[in-house]
């Protein structure tokens, strides 16, 4: 069996830019991308079933070859092509609707894992022993903090002097 | 026509036509219940008696065109269905399976009623999930595997996003993606090895894969191990599994959770000891497994959503089955054999349950819940059975299968087993302590210590007068009363479970004997090829 140099280049590059793009967030190209990959696919079962040859119908020589064409590697395509046709249409309806609820067209992370990922030691912690995680030190550099008062207010720190502390101590109780 | 050549068609055909006719019935909520659930009890049976037959006669072999071979000694043509011992037993289990999840499903549709979800579209959906799960199941050739993994995945699609809210659209968009590519790499490995073999026939591809070079051969089971990897959700392709599963309906999380993985599985069974009985992928694999355990073990820990949790527990758990697998030895490959129905069974079983506590506590996640026991003591025992099951705690079946796994490890005596053993029971351990960090936080601890427990205090007192009235567990004391459609099934389960505990002996030994007929494939392709080898 001889192979050809260029559909094997062309199922390489068309799979390269599939894979480009279905790593994109946008919905829209990673379908693009599928397809790319999809066609590809295509590309290298018909490449591989040998050679081109006379229909595989009894009798029938149209091409004036010797062989016949591998009629399994298109019965195998056609399946293919219809099943990447259907979720085709099914990811497009998916997009729009997508489209429709976010009016983005981009695939979001996963909320509760985004929020798992982001638990302090202690919050998480605190999940587990079923208290109140411990409040936040004043004097940190989160941005909220530094927007807070300013710590040099005498009148306000004597009216109530042990907030934090009753935070720490009393949390498990409220 | 023998009765064994009747029957192998049917689990693929009976859910295929209920599909149809249920499709047409949209509109006659009644006939497509009763049409539904008599397909799928019909398929038990088939499946029960093809288990019987194929236990009693060997494997089963049937050529659906009847257009026999090109010449004797060659494959088939057309279409070959095979059950031997392994796919029976996967047949069974499903079957019961399905069947049990769908009528949970039409209990929790009939209680909850049928405006939310768009049922009419569910009961054919599932059929022909069933009829995708049987296929790949039966599949005698590589092409008819796929194209059964692509039915049950695009009727995956449709049960995943049902009602398609916000949350499983964005989840649906992952997993069709992920489930896509997974689809192209496998078709990438049928199109390879077609070229290197010039058959798809799996029997006739055990003969012919022989002559072909050593590192082609890797390669090809490379690129069918990623492909399968990817739906069994063996680490590092897992990823995809818990973002995914815990936002679909129970039922269908349960039914997904139980059989989907379990194909991926099968697959990677067929392949490793049929098609590449030497594959050279063994140590590979065995990596492969101890970290699926170790990371999804860990991954379930740092969750507070009891879907995700135990949809982390599942991927750690694929890792036994790999080990089981990869180990390539008798009692590896029976245990394995064994701890898949096994996992089946209980992992569907605790997702039922869960949607159980989500309908009747009005949450999943462990910062809402508590003080399940005392509200309802029923709800705590159909939980801690599976649990303790899944736990692998004796007398239950997690117990035996992992047993019979470290056992084949330890036969084994390489470093990398031994390491495998010990990673197996560290994540067993680690299986222990999450599903008692469920129990501990769910059902033990008074609901007032639950972190957002206080939401349960805002009861509209007025809904709470009516006994009968379906309010919320967040809303009132105690969860009310557990719809029977929804609790049989789930007992039903876990009584098949306990089963597998009570009739270890004979399940045990069935498991063997598949493992032996598996591990002999010279038995498989003669009854293909036909003939002795």
């Amino acid at each position: 069996m001889t192979t050809y140099l260029i559909p094997l280049v062309l199922i390489g590059g068309l799979t390269s830019c599939g894979v480009y793009l279905l790593l994109e967030r946008n919905l829209t190209r990673m379908l693009l991308g599928l397809l790319l990959i999809g066609n590809a696919v295509n590309l290298l079962i018909i490449t591989v079933a040998g050679e081109m040859g006379n229909p595989p119908i009894r009798g029938h020589t149209t091409a004036a070859r010797s062989t016949t064409a591998d009629p399994l590697a298109q019965g195998m395509i056609l399946t293919a092509i219809v099943i990447t046709m259907g979720i085709a249409a099914f990811i497009l309806a998916l997009t729009y609707r997508s489209y429709r609820i976010t009016t983005a067209e981009d695939v979001s992370n996963d909320p509760e894992d985004a929020r798992v990922a982001h638990l302090s030691d202690d919050e998480a912690m605190a999940a587990d022993e079923d208290r109140e995680p411990l409040a936040r030190v004043r004097g940190s550099d989160e941005p909220d903090e530094l927007d807070a008062l300013p710590p040099d207010e005498p009148e306000e720190r004597t009216s109530k002097p042990d907030e934090p502390d009753a935070l720490l101590n009393e949390g498990p109780q409220q | 026509m023998t009765l064994a050549a009747v029957l192998t068609p049917l689990p693929v055909l009976i859910p295929t036509v209920g599909a149809a006719v249920t499709l047409i019935a949209g509109r006659r909520p009644r006939l497509q219940r009763v049409v539904a659930l008599g397909a799928l009890s019909a398929v038990v049976v088939v499946c029960a008696a093809l288990l019987y037959l194929t236990d009693r006669d060997g494997t089963l072999a049937l050529n659906v065109g009847g257009w026999g071979s090109t010449e004797p000694g060659m494959g088939p043509l057309g279409i070959t269905l095979v059950v031997d011992r392994l796919s029976a037993l996967m047949l069974v289990v499903s079957a019961i399976v399905l069947l049990a999840v769908v009528f949970y499903a039409i209990g929790q549709g009939i209680r909850d009623g049928d405006e939310q979800q768009p049922v009419s579209i569910f009961l054919p959906t599932y059929l022909a999930l069933s009829a995708g799960v049987c296929m790949a199941f039966l599949a005698g050739d590589l092409f008819n595997l796929y194209v059964g993994f692509e039915v049950l995945l695009s009727a995956s699609f449709v049960l995943l996003t049902i009602g398609a809210s916000a949350d499983r659209v964005r989840a649906g968009i992952s997993y069709v993606m992920v489930s896509m590519v997974s689809s192209l790499i496998f078709l990438i490995g049928i199109a390879l090895i077609y070229a290197a073999t010039g058959t798809l026939n799996l029997a006739e591809l055990a003969l012919r894969l022989d002559h072909v070079g050593t590192g082609t051969r890797g390669a090809l089971f490379a690129v069918l191990m990623v492909a399968f990897g990817i739906k069994a959700a063996v680490f590092p392709l897992s990823t995809w599994l818990p973002d995914s599963y815990p936002t679909a309906p129970a039922p269908v999380t349960a039914v997904f959770a139980g059989l989907l993985t379990k194909v991926g599985v099968y697959a990677i069974i067929r392949a490793h000891t049929l098609l590449f009985p030497d594959g050279g992928l063994d140590n590979v694999l065995l990596v492969a497994a101890l970290l699926t355990m170790l990371v999804g073990i860990l991954g379930a820990i740092a969750q507070t959503d009891i879907k995700r949790l135990l949809s982390f527990t599942l991927v750690s758990h694929i890792g036994f089955m790999v080990f089981g697998i990869a180990l390539s030895n008798q009692l590896g490959m029976s245990g394995a054999i064994y701890y898949v129905a096994h996992h089946i069974l209980v992992q569907t079983t605790l997702f039922l349950v869960v949607g159980l506590i989500e309908r009747q506590a009005g949450a999943s996640t462990l910062r809402r819940l508590g003080g399940l026991a005392a509200a309802s003591p029923l709800l705590a025992f159909v939980f801690v059975v599976p649990a303790l099951n899944l736990g692998g705690i004796p007398p239950f079946s997690g117990f035996i299968g992992k047993v019979a796994l470290l056992e084949a490890g330890a036969s084994d005596g390489s470093v990398l087993a031994w390491t495998l053993v010990g990673g197996g029971v560290l994540t067993s351990l680690l299986t222990l302590y999450v599903v008692a960090r469920v129990w501990t936080k769910a059902f033990w601890r008074s609901r007032a210590d639950a972190p957002e427990g206080e939401l349960a205090m805002a009861a509209p007192a007025v809904l709470l007068e009516d006994p009968n009235a379906d309010v919320p567990f967040v809303d009132r004391d105690d969860v009310g009363r557990m719809p029977f459609g929804m609790l049989a099934p789930t007992a039903a389960l876990i009584a098949v479970g306990v089963s597998m505990t009570v009739f270890a002996g004979p399940i045990f030994s069935y498991a063997d004997r598949a493992a032996t007929q598996v591990l002999d494939r010279g038995l498989y392709i003669s009854a293909v090829v036909g003939g002795p080898r």
